[in-house]
């Protein structure tokens, strides 16, 4: 069986026909499979939907209880029978609850890998590598240029940040879903133990987070605070809210950002950041490339992101390999739409 | 070379100025002698390294990596040395006894003495050692091309900072001082004597004026002032001395000490009394001062041919004396200052330099008539280069920075256009919430009839109570958002009309509407006002047209 004839893109998004699904669709469909619960993968309003119990966890959260006409949860390494295929959930690396999806039919395996990244995260399971036929892989840091290196060291320039500024506010920029939690993880990896603020679009994620036992510390929310109690703490916030009207209740504050879009410095100072602190949910070219590789997979489609370097990649190392146009998917990061409540928040 | 890159990297990101004296006066503290001197030496671009070229670093990563991908990566990041910093694949290293990264001092005296040949491979070594943001301050620091936001004299305050010292103690000493500066590290640490400048011809921390207001006269009595024009030309110092042979040593600093002699080679024969002249620099037409405009023609070259010399030649116009041969004058009061510069002027009987005339007046009312009419209050033909007046209290000693009620400058009235708020950006630092840098434009006749094209940018001017107001104004006025700018609402009935006030008109091809402004600021937010009364390009092409013609010999 040729791999388009079992999952081929379509308007609506990843269509597997044998098995009659699609995945990270972005209309509304009859059967979803869900990598993740980020907004450009996790859409409301599907038929049925299969995914991880913190995807659908996370969903609801965000979209309330009807946000599917059913829904069914599924662990790790489990696998189940759609039509005339199989799917098998693997651990993605990216967030809380995130998975490659193992589409099988006959002999031929496809691992749909969604959004993944190779480094460590104490927020959620490691990546597992999954060998298989042929690999879809997303490209958002398809360049050489994006390195990620040690979170660690990341964390550890905020916390010198704010020894030598001890009088002003830290206001950091992540994505409220993963993002932040991983900041505030590495934060108290790094022995920071005082109370970290929450604007309050981060609240709801970040208690979900809090409540499958990921321990984050105390984490206090921001509204409320006087400016001046402000000095020397910080706060986490949507990158969006870093430099709007909300900031001015902080004393004379440092924007730092943490995305791996950091990496480059023009990004950095287009968006007014002060401390950029590369930190990536994404896997980095090298982790792109090394996971490409030890996958085994003859044949590599590439999604969202820098397609054409890592298709050129491929086929200079004898892979077979084409751009998967796939649109609306995106880094969330980069939107610059204002997230509910944010104003007020 | 990490230590040093991290600090480079935190200040590349850092807009404010206190802020960025913070990280540079905690760097010194941290890293010790000489890898700190070489820094102030990089800061202050004392550093120069010629064999490092551009073209070196291409065929450096081209040897590395594959074309392709270099060419979509420089593409995305825009920059070359980023670019090659970033996307540089390591040697495989053996695993252990890998030498460590090098230390500033390694790069910079390595460096030193290294030929042509053998740079590349050195090169090749220290990117293999350093990691990202290493490699991209070596590259930057190599090539020379820094690029910061960091004066010289923000890093010599840093340094002063560490021993709080007045950072014009630091510059009056500099000129005598080499990398890595250990002499100066210990005097500011208390461990030294405090070097000296054995430069025959130092530089000397220059006094500045306040700009005075309305409600300033009062307080101020006519008889303890004298007046003189204020010209629109360039503040200098032009300073002689002997050096140990009894040779006379020439040379320009800038108001902030940079050393320009070599862009005015037509003044040195003239500095040949030891002294040092306070003045202006202008160019001198048949006796005649020209404008700004033509003054500008000589700024910022890097080959001064005679043809340039000969076409725009060059006149100093003086109006203090700080040094008389071997003698400080700066703790004398003013008018006796003036006095020795009247005889040193008349003494040195040169038809490049001149002294600036004092402008007699017994009230307020006097002066303000002079300033309202420079030509026939003395000024004559020159009245056209005259930008206002200076007062100067007569007993007042010559202090260095921007002391209190001693110095006043009294401007002529700026040029003053209406336009409308085109565009808008955040600004930084304080003001990464507020649109606060704003692009304005004027009407002007385009294919469907009246449209409006922007003349220039202005980001201060405005009180703190208008900068909400305007950012309030931008927030609902939206049209479209580009990144950080947003297209704010300008039709003929909707958007604001902002007053600009100006100090002169340049042509300028790099702008769609012809025109630069300097010094451009918002003086006044005309909510009265609807878009359509605003100026016409027109205006400022006629204004445009009368300093012209100065400019073409």
């Amino acid at each position: 069986m040729r791999p388009q004839d079992i999952l081929l893109p379509n308007a609506a998004g990843l269509c597997c026909k044998p098995g009659g699904f699609h995945i990270d669709p972005i209309r509304p469909v009859e059967r979803a499979v869900i990598t993740h619960g980020h907004s450009d993968h996790a859409r409301a309003g599907h038929g049925a939907v299969l995914a991880t119990q913190e995807t659908l966890d996370m969903m609801r959260l965000r979209y309330g209880e009807d946000f599917a006409g059913s829904t069914q949860a599924i662990r790790y390494g489990e696998e189940i029978r759609l039509g005339d295929v199989k799917v098998k959930f693997h651990p993605a690396g990216h967030v809380l609850g995130s998975a490659q999806i193992a589409v099988s039919c006959k002999d031929t395996c496809i691992v749909a890998s969604g959004d993944y990244k190779d480094a460590p995260d104490p927020t959620c399971t490691p990546f597992e590598l999954v060998p298989c036929d042929v690999f879809i892989t997303e490209a958002t840091f398809g360049l050489p240029v994006f390195r990620h290196g040690d979170a660690g060291d990341e964390v550890r320039k905020l916390l010198a940040s704010v020894a030598l500024f001890p009088e002003r506010a830290h206001l950091v920029g992540a994505y409220s879903l993963g993002k932040a939690q991983r900041v505030i993880k590495l934060l108290r990896q790094a022995g920071y133990d005082a109370p970290i603020y929450l604007h309050g679009a981060m609240e709801t994620i970040t208690h979900y987070y809090q409540s499958r036992g990921i321990d984050l510390g105390e984490l206090r929310p921001v509204k409320g605070m006087k400016k001046a109690a402000l000095a020397g703490t910080i706060t986490l916030a949507p990158p969006s809210a870093t430099s709007d009207l909300w900031t001015r209740r902080f004393p004379d504050p440092v924007t730092a950002f943490a995305s791996g879009w950091m990496r480059v410095r023009a990004r950095a100072r287009q968006r007014g950041v002060e401390l950029p602190l590369v930190i990536s949910d994404h896997a980095d070219w090298d982790g792109l490339t090394a996971t490409i590789a030890a996958t085994g997979a003859g044949e590599i489609w590439v999604t969202h992101g820098q397609e054409d370097a890592l298709v050129h990649w491929c086929r200079s190392k004898g892979l077979k390999a084409q751009p998967l146009d796939l649109v609306g998917y995106g880094d969330e990061e980069e939107s610059e739409t204002p997230i509910q409540g944010e104003t007020e928040a | 070379m990490n230590r040093f890159a991290e600090l480079l990297d935190r200040l590349a990101y850092e807009p404010g100025r206190n802020n960025k004296l913070r990280l540079i006066t905690g760097y010194f503290r941290e890293v010790g002698d000489p890898d700190r001197g070489y820094a102030l030496a990089a800061l202050t671009g004392a550093l120069s390294f010629k064999h490092a070229k551009p073209a070196l670093i291409r065929d450096l990563i081209a040897s590395r990596t594959d074309e392709v991908l270099f060419g979509l990566s420089y593409d995305y990041v825009g920059d070359l040395s980023e670019t090659v910093a970033l996307m540089w694949p390591k040697a495989a290293l053996a695993a252990h006894n890998n030498p460590p990264p090098p230390s500033l001092t390694e790069v910079v005296t390595t460096l030193r003495t290294l030929g042509k040949t053998e740079l590349p491979r050195q090169l090749e070594r220290w990117l293999d050692e350093l990691d990202e943001t290493g490699r991209w301050a070596l590259l930057k620091l190599v090539t020379g091309a820094l690029r910061i936001g960091i004066s010289a004299r923000l890093a010599k305050t840093a340094a002063a900072a560490l021993g709080d010292k007045d950072p014009h103690e630091v510059e009056l000493i500099w000129p005598g001082l080499v990398p890595p500066y250990l002499d100066l590290f210990a005097w500011l640490e208390g461990r030294g004597d405090k070097p000296v400048n054995r430069d025959p011809a130092p530089f000397r921390p220059v006094m500045l004026a306040h700009a005075i207001e309305d409600a300033d006269f009062a307080a101020l009595d006519p008889a303890d002032y004298i007046a003189e024009w204020k010209w629109d030309g360039i503040r200098v110092q032009a300073v002689a001395g002997r050096d140990e042979r009894g040779h006379i040593n020439a040379r320009l600093y800038s108001r902030t000490g940079e050393d320009i002699t070599g862009s005015f080679p037509d003044l040195v024969p003239s500095l040949r009394l030891p002294g040092a002249i306070d003045g202006e620099l202008l160019i001198l037409r048949e006796g005649r001062v020209q404008s700004f405009n033509v003054l500008q023609q000589r700024l910022n070259r890097k080959v001064v041919s005679p043809k340039l010399i000969k076409e725009f030649p060059i006149h100093l116009r003086a109006y203090d004396l700080l040094g008389d041969d071997e003698n400080d004058l700066r703790e004398l009061p003013f008018a006796e200052r003036r006095e020795r510069l009247e005889r040193f002027i008349a003494k040195l009987d040169d038809p490049r330099i001149d002294l600036s005339p004092t402008v007699p007046f017994g009230s307020w009312e006097a002066l303000t008539a002079a300033r309202a009419d420079p030509a026939s209050a003395g000024a004559g033909e020159d009245a056209d280069a005259v930008e206002g007046v200076m007062l100067k209290r007569r007993d007042a000693p010559y202090l260095p920075g921007r002391p209190k009620g001693q110095w006043w400058k009294w401007k002529r009235d700026p040029h003053i256009i209406d336009a409308v708020l085109m565009y808008a950006q955040r600004g930084h630092g304080k003001r990464s919430s507020y649109y606060s840098d704003y692009t304005f434009g004027v009407w002007t006749a385009g294919d469907g009839g009246d449209e409006l094209v922007p003349v220039g940018k202005a980001y201060f001017g405005f009180t703190d109570e208008e900068l909400l107001q305007i950012d309030r104004f931008v927030r609902r006025n939206t049209t479209e958002k580009f990144g950080p700018v947003r297209h704010v609402v300008h039709e003929a009935d909707k958007g604001l009309v902002l007053e600009v006030a100006f100090e002169g008109l340049q042509r300028s091809p790099r702008h769609k509407s012809g025109v630069a402004m300097r010094f451009p600021r918002i003086s006044r937010l005309r909510w009265d006002k609807p878009p359509r009364e605003a100026d016409r390009l027109e205006t400022l092409e006629k204004m445009l047209k009368e300093e012209a013609a100065e400019i073409e010999v």
